[in-house]
């Protein structure tokens, strides 16, 4: 079986999940909920499977690298970063309704690296400058810190739709937390994406070094990592120094992703270094 | 903290100033607008460009901004430089009024912070007060660094701390950034910039700087002694390799072979692999054959140079070296073009591309010219820079990282237990504090309280053994997770 074929099958996993997590919290039931998180599980796995097949059929097409090196590459482990951390979300908090926001995201992303026409799934040789050890790590932290925000994004999501939703009374696992939780896990996600978008940038800003001769460039990509970086670093300090909470800091989280996926997509767009994804 | 109190004086009024907070949304969000501006508009290209583009009046107005060169303008230099003075003065600010809370030995509790705090937990217990303290304290003692008891007019308390110096993390990431920008003072202030393109078999000790264009003498020479250009099966470029010697009053140091991600160090020197090319070749060895005879002449040329071509077939000449040549809609590549006069003075312009050899047989004539060899040069393109602000500036990342990592995902954890007596049984209540987030502070109260319970309604007789396996279960679940929701 290819990679690409595992992946393809992954995303309808995924969007089933999707389907069980969303009616688990439209119907409050338990039953799709309690499967939704297997079925999630399963399309967590089977994609992260997909990205070992692809490493191993990269080396038997001769070009030996890790698969973290295009867009389609970087969209298959986006998706996956999203529910492994979904999961662990689910498990720490046991509320299932996060996971109609966090199974759509996985879903969507590997639909469109499945089937757009713009993301090749074919499996490329390295240019030289991608050669090199910081490749995983920059790309992996890079990932997961998108990641942390995708779902702080999605938690955010649920936050106002929470604020105008007010007639849940009794709390169970599977409907919408209460709106302290989601606040405090807004908080939560972005401090991990930070952590993990600094690891990014500062393993990027090492790399750059080696391979253009200088660690800073005002390259797009840097300059958007940078200013998400900012942007982000300004949410952290509006929550921690002037106790920001609720929806501000809702509306200041869903404003950030959207400077992410200007960083991971928008800036190719622009003209510069970073033109493979 | 006097936090309100407006000073008369103008270093007062600056001091607070740049202690805002809010000073430091406002130039972090500035910060991000306005590096947008640079992503927009390329940086740092020809003012012709620019002027063609924008017009006149923007293009002075914006050139007046420093907007092709944003990153170093004056404004977003002033920027920065606020962020770091802001950082700076806040840094001090809050460590002096939190220093005494950081380096304290003997920590001071305060029970009426706990009593007032909104979240506690609170249970009765069957058993007298001092009977619980020798359950309690030494559960507490193994689960906190440090834990004390304090008598109270009906009881006593127990406090317990872990993590007081996490508190320092925030002024390890305000310091790493700080040394950040110092890293990169220090590598525009001692450092250069700049590139050289090397031939095969040549050497230089000068560099081109690239922000102003002037000649940079370096004390050594650099040669380059072979460029090889790997390509994948599918065409894409592998690996470009030069293999370059340093040389010291022209005896040779080292030698590497300097690929993209795997520079040449010396002496503070960084040399980089950027860009190559072919350098026009100078001879060309050129095969004229005729189809009717099926004769074949080879014959080495240089451009301009002419060649009588046997049989009476004519004369050839090399006139120029074209980049690429378009032919029906196709760019051939690179050629050399070049004319055939005829005996009956008869002359046709010919191409010869380098790529397909047929090619001049499609004219169909009496003789064909292509080409059989050519010395082929490349020139490597090599990014030189010095930036003695690197070893700071990964000090800084390091620095960075760690402080983060403490300042987020590490707390000051805070806990009481207050045990008061009611008459033969006792009142519990457990509060604790952290300073962070306090949802996680309150899961742990949450749970430590209800280990306390289990531990109160065992049998008082088979008090220690219980305890003692409690304790041990309490133990892993504690170190376990931080979780259990209410749900």
């Amino acid at each position: 079986m290819n990679s690409s074929f595992l992946l393809s099958v992954t995303t309808f996993v995924y969007g089933f999940s999707a389907v069980l997590y969303i009616s688990s919290w439209i119907f409050k039931k338990r039953l799709p909920g309690m499967l939704a998180t297997w079925v999630l599980l399963l399309g967590a796995t089977a994609n992260a499977a997909g990205i070992i097949l692809r490493w191993k059929e990269s080396y038997r097409l001769g070009y030996g690298h890790a698969p973290l090196s295009n867009m389609y590459e970087s969209l298959v482990f986006f998706s996956c970063s999203i529910a492994f951390i979904y999961l662990v979300i689910e498990r720490k908090y046991k509320n299932h309704v996060i996971g109609a926001v966090a199974s759509l995201f996985s879903f969507l992303v590997l639909a469109y690296a499945s089937l757009s026409p713009n993301v090749s799934d074919s499996i490329q040789p390295l240019i030289p400058a991608l050669k090199s050890n910081w490749l995983i790590a920059h790309v992996v932290s890079c990932f997961l810190g998108y990641a942390g925000f995708a779902i702080a994004f999605g938690v955010s999501i649920l936050f106002l739709f929470q604020q105008k939703d007010k007639g849940e009374k009794r709390q169970t696992a599977f409907s919408i937390p209460p709106s302290n939780i989601l606040d405090d896990l807004t908080y939560k996600m972005v401090s991990f994406g930070f952590f993990f978008l600094s690891i990014g940038i500062i393993t990027g800003a090492v790399w750059a070094n080696s391979a253009w001769g200088r660690y800073w460039g005002w390259d797009p990509k840097e300059t958007w990592s940078l200013i998400t970086w900012f942007f982000y670093a300004t949410f952290l300090h509006a929550r921690l120094m002037r106790r920001w909470h609720g929806k501000r800091i809702a509306y200041l989280s869903i404003l950030g992703f959207a400077a992410v996926i200007f960083t991971y997509l928008g800036v190719n767009y622009l003209p510069g270094l970073h033109s493979y994804g | 903290m006097e936090k309100n109190k407006a000073p008369a004086d103008f270093s007062g009024r600056l001091w607070n100033f740049f202690k805002s907070v809010k000073l430091t949304v406002f130039v972090l969000l500035t910060l991000a607008a306005t590096s947008i501006i640079g992503t927009v508009i390329p940086q740092n290209q020809d003012p012709a460009l620019y002027l063609h583009k924008f017009g006149e009046v923007f293009y002075r107005a914006m050139n007046t901004l420093g907007i092709f060169d944003m990153y170093h303008s004056w404004w977003f230099v002033l920027l920065l430089l606020t962020l770091s003075a802001n950082i700076l003065v806040c840094s001090i600010d809050r460590f002096i009024s939190t220093r005494k809370i950081i380096f304290n030995k003997e920590p001071k509790f305060n029970v009426e912070r706990f009593r007032r705090l909104k979240e506690k937990r609170k249970f009765e217990a069957r058993q007298p007060s001092e009977f619980l303290m020798s359950a309690f304290t030494p559960f507490i003692a193994k689960n906190f660094r440090y834990s004390k008891v304090k008598q109270l007019a009906n009881g006593y308390c127990i406090f317990a701390e872990k993590g007081r110096w996490t508190r320092l993390g925030v002024y390890v990431v305000h310091f790493g950034v700080m040394l950040l920008i110092l890293g990169a003072l220090i590598g525009s202030l001692f450092g250069f910039d700049s590139y050289v393109n090397i031939a095969e078999g040549e050497s230089v000790n000068h560099v081109m700087l690239r922000k102003t264009g002037q000649m940079n003498h370096l004390p050594f020479e650099i040669r380059c002694d072979d460029f090889e250009l790997s390509l994948y099966d599918t065409g894409q470029p592998s690996e470009y390799r030069s293999t370059l010697t340093i040389l010291q009053d022209g005896e040779p140091i080292i030698s590497k072979d300097v690929v993209v991600n795997d520079p040449l160090r010396h002496n503070g020197v960084n040399i980089f692999q950027s860009s190559y090319g072919v350098l026009p070749p100078k001879e060309i060895t050129l095969e004229f054959s005729s189809p009717e005879t099926g004769t074949v002449y080879t014959k080495k040329l240089l451009i301009g140079e002419h060649f009588d071509i046997p049989e009476n077939m004519g004369r050839f000449v090399i006139t120029k070296l074209l980049n690429s040549y378009n032919f029906m809609g196709h760019n051939i590549g690179e050629c050399i073009a070049g004319t055939l006069t005829t005996a009956d003075n008869k002359v046709s312009e010919i191409i010869v591309p380098f790529r397909f050899p047929g090619f001049d047989k499609m004219r169909k004539s009496a003789v064909s010219v292509s080409i059989k060899d050519f010395t082929k040069i490349y020139y490597t393109g090599l990014l030189v820079t010095r930036d003695p602000g690197v070893p700071v500036v990964y000090a800084s990342f390091l620095i960075t990282i760690v402080g983060i990592f403490i300042a987020f995902f590490m707390s000051h954890q805070r806990l009481c237990i207050i045990v008061e007596k009611e008459g033969s049984r006792s009142q519990v209540t457990v509060s604790g504090m952290s300073n962070r987030e306090n949802s996680r502070m309150e899961r742990k109260v949450k749970k430590i309280s209800q280990w306390l319970v289990k531990m109160t309604q065992d049998e008082p007789r088979r008090k220690h053994e219980i305890i003692n396996t409690r304790y041990l279960e309490l133990e892993n679940s504690l170190r376990q997770t931080d979780s259990v929701e209410k749900g």
